[in-house]
C-alpha cells in the first residue's frame, strides 16, 4: 500500500496526487455510493457541532441564557412552534437543534479523544511488549487479559461511577468528559497493543534488530519504520470501528446517568433526560437526540466496513 | 382506534385469566421499592408508611385525619404530668397468631428508641415503659409534651414472643453483617399480612381475615412493584399493567387524564419545599460565606420567579407558599403566607450592597429522586440566580449519595421537603429544622443555624399542653424563620395519584400516605 | 493436554485474583462505606466504633485476604441498601437475567444465521443489500433507543406487549421463570428483542464471513463439481463448517451480553442482576457493586476458559506451548 513506498524516493506534488485518484482506496470508495453518503454526512456532522458556537441559535450551557417562558415549544412546523427554535425546547427552555449540535460535539469530542488515547497508550505498550519481550511483556499482557475479562461496559461504568461518587461537585463539571474519556480508553488498548505486539515480535526477532541490539544502536526508529505500515491495515480498521463504539459508549453510560451531568448534555443525556416526557406529548425532546445519534454511529460503522472491506485483499 | 380496543380487552382478559379468579387484586406500582420489612430499620417514610398496613401503632389518624384509637383504647396523662396510661385492645391477635399484650407494646417501644434505631428521634420525649396489667401500659418522657399521640400514630407494635424467638429484639445493626430476620419476615396486627417479598422487584400482600377492625376495604391482595421510571410508570398504568400509582409524573397527567381505563386523583401535598443555607464561616470552596447576612438570603429568595416554576414546572398544580409550613398544619397563620415578590433588579442591588462578589460560586445540592420534578425545579432556579450574577454550581444526585454531604456540611445550599409528618404540626419543622443542632433537636438543621431567642420560644411550645397558647408560641416561632429567611419556601408540591377502572374508591390523604384499608375495587372485576 | 488444562485454568485464577484486587481496592478507598451505613443523628463516636468494628482499620493486605478469602466461600457482605445478604440477592436476581440472555441468545441464532447465508450466498442481490443495511444499522442503534421505540410501538401505541417487569413467575426450586406462563413469556419478548439486535448482526456479519471463505474453499468447488446440488453445498456443507466459530461467539459473546443486560434491564425495569447494579452504582452499594463485578468477571473467564480448552482439543495445534514437545 502507499505506505510502504520508501519516503526517501518523494515524487512530485502533481504525480502524488494523481497516484492518489489512481489508488486502489480512492478508487474503491468512489464505487461505493455508501461510503460516500456516510463521508458526507459525517462531514456535515462534523463541521455544525465543531462551530456549533457559531451556527446555533443559542448557547445551551450558558444557565442566565435558558428563558422558563419558552419551554416545551414544539418543533417550528408545528402550528405552535416559535422562531427560532426550529426544533422545538425541552423543559427548562433550551433550544433542542442548538443543544444537539453542542451535544453531538461532546459526543464527538468523547470519542475521538478516547480512541486517540487508547490508540497511543495502546501502540507504545504493544510496541514495549514486543520489543523487550520478557516480564515487560508478561505485565502488560497481562494486564490486557484482566482487562479483556471484564465486560467493556462494566469497566467503564465502574471507572465512571467511581470517579463521581469521589470528586467534589466543583471538579465534576470540568472533569466528567476526561474521565468519560479515560473509562472508555482503558478497556479498548488492548487490541492495539495485540496488533502491535505480533508484528512487533515478528520483527524483533529480524537479524537487523539483534544487531543494532549487539551494538547498542537504538533501533526503535526502524522497527517503527517496518512495524507501523504492518499493522496499518488492521489498527486503522479497528480505530474507525472502535470510534462507533466509543461514541456508542458514551452514550449509553450517559443514559445509564454515570456520564456527562444534564446542564451540560450530551447526546446520550438529552436523550436520558428526554425519556422522561415520552408520553407526555413532548416527543422532539427525545426524538431529534436519538436521530442524531443515530446518524453518527450510522456514518462511522459505515466508513469503518467499507474500509475493512476496501482493505481486506481476500473480500475483493 | 376499534382494532386497539379489542386488543386491549383482550391483553385485560389474558392478564386476568393469569391471576387468581374473582380476587380484587390491586397492583401497586410505586416510584420506588420499600427499604425493608422492617419498619424501624429505615429512617424513610414511604418504608414506614407502606408497612402501616402489616404493622399499627397504639394510636392512628383516621380518615379525616384526626387521632383515633387502634391498639390502644383509650388514654390519660398520670398526675405526675409525665406518665402517659395507655389501655390496650383486647382480643387482637398477630399474623402468626399470638395475642398482643402490653409487653409487646414495652418491648416495641424499647426497640425503637434503642441507640442504634434510626428512628429513635421519632420519640424524642420518651424515657421508659412499662406493663402494669396484661393490658394497661405506662410510658415516662422527660417532661410535659403535648404531641405523644401524634408521635405514636408512626411507632409500630411488633410481636415481643416472635422477637425473642428471632433474635431480633434489637433494631438490625447494619455493621454485625448479618441479616436481620425482621428485615424478611413481618408479623404485625394490621389488615394485610406479607405473602412474599423480592427486593425491588414485588411483594405481596393479602388480607388479614381475623383484623379487629371491621374492614372497609374489599381488597384480597395487594402487588406492589417499584418501577422507577416515570415514563415506564404511565405505560403500565395504560396498559393496565398496574391498577393504581402513588406517583403519576405530573408533566404526563393530561395524557394519563385523556385515557378512557385511567382515572388521575389530584390534591396538594403538605410537603413544603424549602431552600437552605449554609451558616458556617466558609462555602465548601473555601470562600467566605456571604449567606450568613440576611440580605442576601433576601437578595436569593427575591431572584426566583416562584410563579414561573408553578405555571411551567409544576404545571400549575402546586400551592406557592410564602410559610414553611402548610395551610392545614396547626401554628399556620395566613400572614405567614405573603411573598416578597419577584425583582431581580432590587436582588441585584441587595447583592452588591452586601458586598458579594460577582459570579459568586457555590453549591446547590439537589436530589434526582427527591422531591417533585427536582431536578427541573433546581435547574430553573440555578438559571435564575445566574441571571443575578451568581455561578451556583448544580449537584443533582440521589438522596443515598447526596445525604452524607448535607449532614456533614460539605455542601452550600440545598433542597429540603417537609410535610410534619407524622406529627402534623407545625413543632415538627421547628423542633427537627429550625432548633439550634442539641440531641434531637435541630436534627435536619443542616445549615448550622442558631438563634437563641428561637430556640427558646420553640422549646417553650413543647412543654406546653394548652393548644391555644403553644399554637401561638409555634406561630411567633415561624413568623420569625420567615423574617430572617432562614429558608426560602417554594410551594407545597402537587400530587398525582392515578388508578385504573377496576378501582372503585382510593381515598387521597393530604399527608400523601397511600392508606389502601380505605380502598375498594369495582365489583365483578 | 493436561499441561494446557493446567497451564489454563491457572491463567484463570491468576484474573480471578486480580480482579479481586481490582474490585477490593476501588470498593475499599472509594467513598466511605461508614458513612453509607450510618443514620443522619448517628455521632462522631458512632462512626469510630462502627468503623473499628468494620475492621477498616487494618493493614491493606489483611482486609484485601479476608475480601477473597470470604469471596471464595461466595460472602460478600450484607447489601447496604437492602440490607440482605448480597449472594441471596444476586441468585435471586440471576435466572430473570439468565433467561433473558437465553432467549437474546437463542433469538441471535436463528435471525443472525439465516441473514448470514443469504447475505453470503446471493451476494450480490437485492435481498443481501437490504440485509447488509439493515445489519449495520443494527450495530449502529444504541440498544436503549431500540428499547425506547419497542415500547413506545409495542406497549404504548398497540397495546400489545407490556412495557415491563417479567409477568407472572413460577418457582421450581429456587429458580424462578417466566418462560412457564403467557405473561411471562409476553413480558420477555421486547426485552429479548432489543438486547439481541446487537447480537444478532454479529452473527450474521460473522457467518456471512465465515461462508464466503468456505464456498471458496477447494473442497466445496470439489463438491459441486461433483454435481452435488448447490443449495445442499451450500446450506449442508459449507454452513456446518461455519458452525464453529459462530458457537464460539456465542459462548464468548454470553458474559459481554449479561453485562449488556444491564442497559436493556434499566429500560424495561427488568428485575435481573443488571438492574440490581445500576441501583447499586446509583446507591454506592459497594458490597453489591463488588459482587456483581467479581460474578460477571468469573462467567466470562470461565466461558473464555472453556472455549479455549475445546479449541485445543480440537486441535492440538493451539496447544502453544506444548505444541513443540508433541511435535
Amino acid at each position: 500500500m502507499e505506505n510502504t513506498v520508501p519516503i526517501t524516493a518523494r515524487p512530485s506534488l502533481r504525480a502524488r496526487i494523481s497516484a492518489l485518484y489512481e489508488n486502489d482506496l480512492w478508487h474503491s470508495f468512489r464505487s461505493h455510493p455508501s461510503a460516500i453518503f456516510a463521508t458526507v454526512l459525517l462531514a456535515i456532522v462534523a463541521f455544525t457541532a465543531l462551530f456549533a458556537p457559531m451556527i446555533a441559535p443559542q448557547n445551551p450551557y450558558d444557565l442566565a441564557a435558558l428563558e422558563l417562558w419558552n419551554s416545551e415549544i414544539p418543533p417550528i412546523w408545528n402550528e405552535a412552534g416559535q422562531w427560532p427554535y426550529i426544533l422545538g425546547t425541552d423543559t427548562q427552555g433550551r433550544d433542542i437543534l442548538s443543544a444537539v449540535l453542542y451535544g453531538s460535539r461532546i459526543s464527538l469530542i468523547i470519542g475521538f479523544a478516547s480512541v486517540l488515547l487508547a490508540l497511543s497508550v495502546g501502540l507504545t505498550l504493544g510496541l514495549m511488549a514486543g520489543y523487550f519481550g520478557g516480564w515487560i511483556d508478561n505485565v502488560i499482557m497481562r494486564m490486557g487479559d484482566v482487562l479483556l475479562s471484564m465486560p467493556f461496559i462494566l469497566i467503564a461504568i465502574l471507572i465512571t461511577a467511581v470517579a463521581n461518587a469521589s470528586l467534589p461537585p466543583g471538579l465534576k463539571d470540568v472533569l466528567a468528559a476526561p474521565i468519560l474519556v479515560f473509562a472508555i480508553a482503558v478497556p479498548s488498548w488492548v487490541q492495539y497493543a495485540r496488533t502491535v505486539r505480533a508484528s512487533a515480535m515478528v520483527e524483533a526477532k529480524k537479524e537487523y534488530v539483534q544487531a543494532a541490539k549487539l551494538i547498542r544502536v537504538k533501533s526503535w526508529r526502524i522497527m517503527l519504520q517496518h512495524i507501523l505500515p504492518n499493522c496499518l491495515t488492521p489498527i486503522m480498521v479497528a480505530a474507525t470501528l472502535n470510534f462507533g463504539v466509543a461514541i456508542l459508549s458514551e452514550a449509553t453510560l450517559s443514559f445509564l446517568g454515570v456520564g456527562i451531568p444534564p446542564d451540560q448534555p450530551s447526546l446520550g443525556t438529552l436523550i436520558r433526560i428526554g425519556n422522561q416526557y415520552l408520553f407526555s406529548g413532548l416527543w422532539w425532546i427525545v426524538v431529534f437526540p436519538s436521530i442524531q445519534l443515530c446518524l453518527i454511529v450510522l456514518s462511522v460503522n459505515m466508513i469503518g466496513d467499507w474500509l475493512r472491506d476496501a482493505l481486506n485483499p481476500k473480500l475483493r | 382506534m376499534k382494532l386497539r380496543h379489542i386488543l386491549l380487552a383482550t391483553a385485560a382478559v389474558a392478564s386476568f385469566a393469569g391471576s387468581a379468579q374473582a380476587e380484587n387484586v390491586l397492583k401497586w406500582g410505586a416510584n420506588r421499592d420499600i427499604g425493608s420489612l422492617d419498619p424501624y430499620s429505615y429512617g424513610d417514610s414511604f418504608t414506614i408508611n407502606v408497612l402501616n398496613h402489616v404493622y399499627e401503632g397504639l394510636v392512628r389518624y383516621s380518615k379525616d385525619l384526626k387521632i383515633e384509637p387502634a391498639l390502644a383504647e383509650s388514654w390519660q396523662i398520670l398526675d405526675d404530668q409525665i406518665t402517659w396510661r395507655f389501655k390496650l385492645r383486647d382480643g387482637v391477635k398477630f399474623h402468626n397468631g399470638n395475642p398482643f399484650t402490653a409487653a409487646d407494646v414495652v418491648a416495641s417501644l424499647t426497640r425503637v428508641s434503642d441507640e442504634t434505631s434510626p428512628l429513635k428521634g421519632n420519640l424524642p420525649a420518651y424515657v421508659s415503659s412499662k406493663a402494669v396489667d396484661d393490658l394497661t401500659v405506662d410510658i415516662t418522657l422527660n417532661g410535659t409534651y403535648p404531641l405523644l399521640l401524634n408521635d405514636l400514630t408512626n411507632i409500630h407494635i411488633f410481636d415481643e414472643e416472635w422477637m425473642t424467638e428471632n433474635d431480633a429484639l434489637l433494631p438490625t445493626d447494619i455493621g454485625a453483617g448479618t441479616e436481620g430476620f425482621a428485615t424478611y419476615n413481618a408479623n404485625g396486627t394490621g389488615p394485610f399480612i406479607v405473602e412474599s417479598r423480592q427486593p425491588d422487584a414485588k411483594t405481596v400482600f393479602v388480607v388479614n381475615p381475623d383484623w379487629w377492625d371491621e374492614p372497609q376495604h374489599n381488597l384480597d391482595r395487594i402487588e406492589l412493584t417499584p418501577v422507577n421510571s416515570a415514563a415506564t410508570r404511565v405505560a403500565a398504568l395504560l396498559s393496565g399493567e398496574i391498577s393504581f400509582t402513588n406517583d403519576a409524573p405530573v408533566q404526563d397527567l393530561p395524557r394519563l387524564a385523556a385515557a378512557p381505563n385511567v382515572e388521575v386523583l389530584e390534591g396538594v401535598d403538605l410537603r413544603t419545599v424549602l431552600i437552605g443555607f449554609p451558616f458556617r464561616e466558609t462555602l465548601t470552596m473555601g470562600e467566605p460565606n456571604p449567606f450568613v447576612d440576611k440580605s442576601v438570603r433576601e437578595a436569593l429568595h427575591k431572584a426566583i420567579d416562584l410563579d414561573l416554576i408553578h405555571q411551567k414546572i409544576m404545571r400549575g398544580k402546586s400551592r406557592i407558599a410564602g410559610a414553611t409550613v402548610a395551610p392545614p398544619i396547626p401554628g399556620y397563620v395566613e400572614a405567614l403566607d405573603d411573598l416578597p415578590g419577584y425583582d431581580p433588579e432590587a436582588s441585584k442591588a441587595l447583592l452588591a450592597e452586601a458586598g458579594v462578589p460577582e459570579g459568586l460560586e457555590f453549591e446547590f445540592n439537589c436530589l434526582s429522586d427527591g422531591l417533585v420534578n427536582e431536578e427541573q425545579f433546581c435547574q430553573a432556579i440555578a438559571s435564575m440566580w445566574s441571571r443575578i450574577g451568581l455561578s451556583p454550581k448544580l449537584d443533582v444526585a440521589p438522596r443515598a449519595v447526596q445525604s452524607p454531604k448535607r449532614t456533614n456540611g460539605k455542601t452550600d445550599v440545598y433542597t429540603l421537603g417537609w410535610a410534619t409528618l407524622p406529627l402534623l404540626d407545625s413543632y415538627s419543622p421547628l423542633l427537627q429544622i429550625f432548633h439550634s443542632q442539641n440531641g434531637n433537636a435541630g436534627v435536619f438543621n443542616w445549615g448550622g443555624w442558631s438563634y437563641p431567642e428561637l430556640d427558646a420560644l420553640i422549646d417553650a411550645a413543647g412543654s406546653e399542653l394548652d393548644l391555644e397558647t403553644r399554637l401561638s408560641l409555634q406561630t411567633e416561632a415561624l413568623q420569625m424563620v420567615k423574617d430572617e429567611t432562614i429558608m426560602i419556601p417554594l410551594h407545597q408540591q402537587p400530587m398525582a395519584w392515578a388508578i385504573t377502572e377496576g378501582v372503585a374508591e382510593m381515598p387521597l390523604f393530604p399527608d400523601a400516605k397511600p392508606r389502601l384499608w380505605f380502598a375498594r375495587m369495582g365489583e365483578g372485576s | 493436554m493436561i499441561a494446557f488444562l493446567l497451564k489454563r485454568t491457572a491463567n484463570a485464577a491468576f484474573v480471578m485474583l486480580a480482579v479481586a484486587l481490582l474490585a477490593f481496592v476501588i470498593f475499599r478507598f472509594f467513598g466511605d462505606p461508614v458513612e453509607m451505613m450510618v443514620n443522619e443523628q448517628a455521632t462522631q463516636a458512632d462512626r469510630i466504633e462502627l468503623r473499628e468494628r468494620l475492621g477498616l482499620n487494618d493493614g491493606f493486605v489483611t482486609q484485601y485476604t479476608r475480601f477473597v478469602t470470604n469471596a471464595v466461600q461466595g460472602d460478600f457482605g450484607i447489601s447496604y441498601r437492602n440490607q440482605q445478604d448480597v449472594m441471596v440477592l444476586i441468585k435471586d436476581r440471576f435466572p430473570a437475567t439468565f433467561e433473558l440472555v437465553l432467549v437474546a441468545t437463542v433469538i441471535s441464532l436463528v435471525v443472525g444465521i439465516p441473514a448470514g447465508v443469504i447475505t453470503a450466498v446471493y451476494r450480490d442481490s437485492r435481498l443481501a443489500d437490504m440485509l447488509q443495511l439493515s445489519s449495520i444499522v443494527g450495530v449502529s442503534l444504541p440498544s436503549f433507543v431500540v428499547g425506547i421505540l419497542l415500547i413506545l410501538v409495542f406497549s404504548v401505541s398497540l397495546g400489545w406487549l407490556p412495557a415491563f417487569g417479567r409477568g407472572e413467575t413460577v418457582d421450581i426450586g429456587w429458580w424462578s421463570t417466566g418462560l412457564l406462563t403467557p405473561s411471562g413469556r409476553a413480558a420477555l419478548i421486547l426485552p429479548a428483542v432489543s438486547l439481541s439486535t446487537f447480537q444478532v448482526t454479529l452473527v450474521m456479519r460473522l457467518v456471512r464471513a465465515e461462508m464466503l471463505e468456505t464456498l471458496r474453499a477447494d473442497y466445496i468447488k470439489f463438491a459441486r463439481a461433483r454435481g452435488v446440488p448447490t443449495a445442499r453445498v451450500q446450506w449442508r456443507h459449507a454452513l456446518r463448517n461455519c458452525l464453529m466459530p459462530v458457537i464460539t461467539l456465542t459462548g464468548m459473546q454470553i458474559g459481554n451480553l449479561i453485562a449488556f443486560a444491564l442497559v436493556t434491564e434499566t429500560v424495561f425495569q427488568w428485575p435481573g442482576m443488571g438492574m440490581l447494579f445500576i441501583q447499586a452504582v446509583t446507591f454506592v452499594d459497594i458490597p453489591v457493586m463488588a459482587a456483581y463485578l467479581m460474578i460477571v468477571s468469573l462467567i466470562f473467564v470461565v466461558l473464555n476458559t472453556l472455549v479455549d480448552v475445546t479449541y485445543a482439543w480440537i486441535d492440538p495445534r493451539l496447544r502453544d506451548d506444548t505444541a513443540g514437545t508433541n511435535g
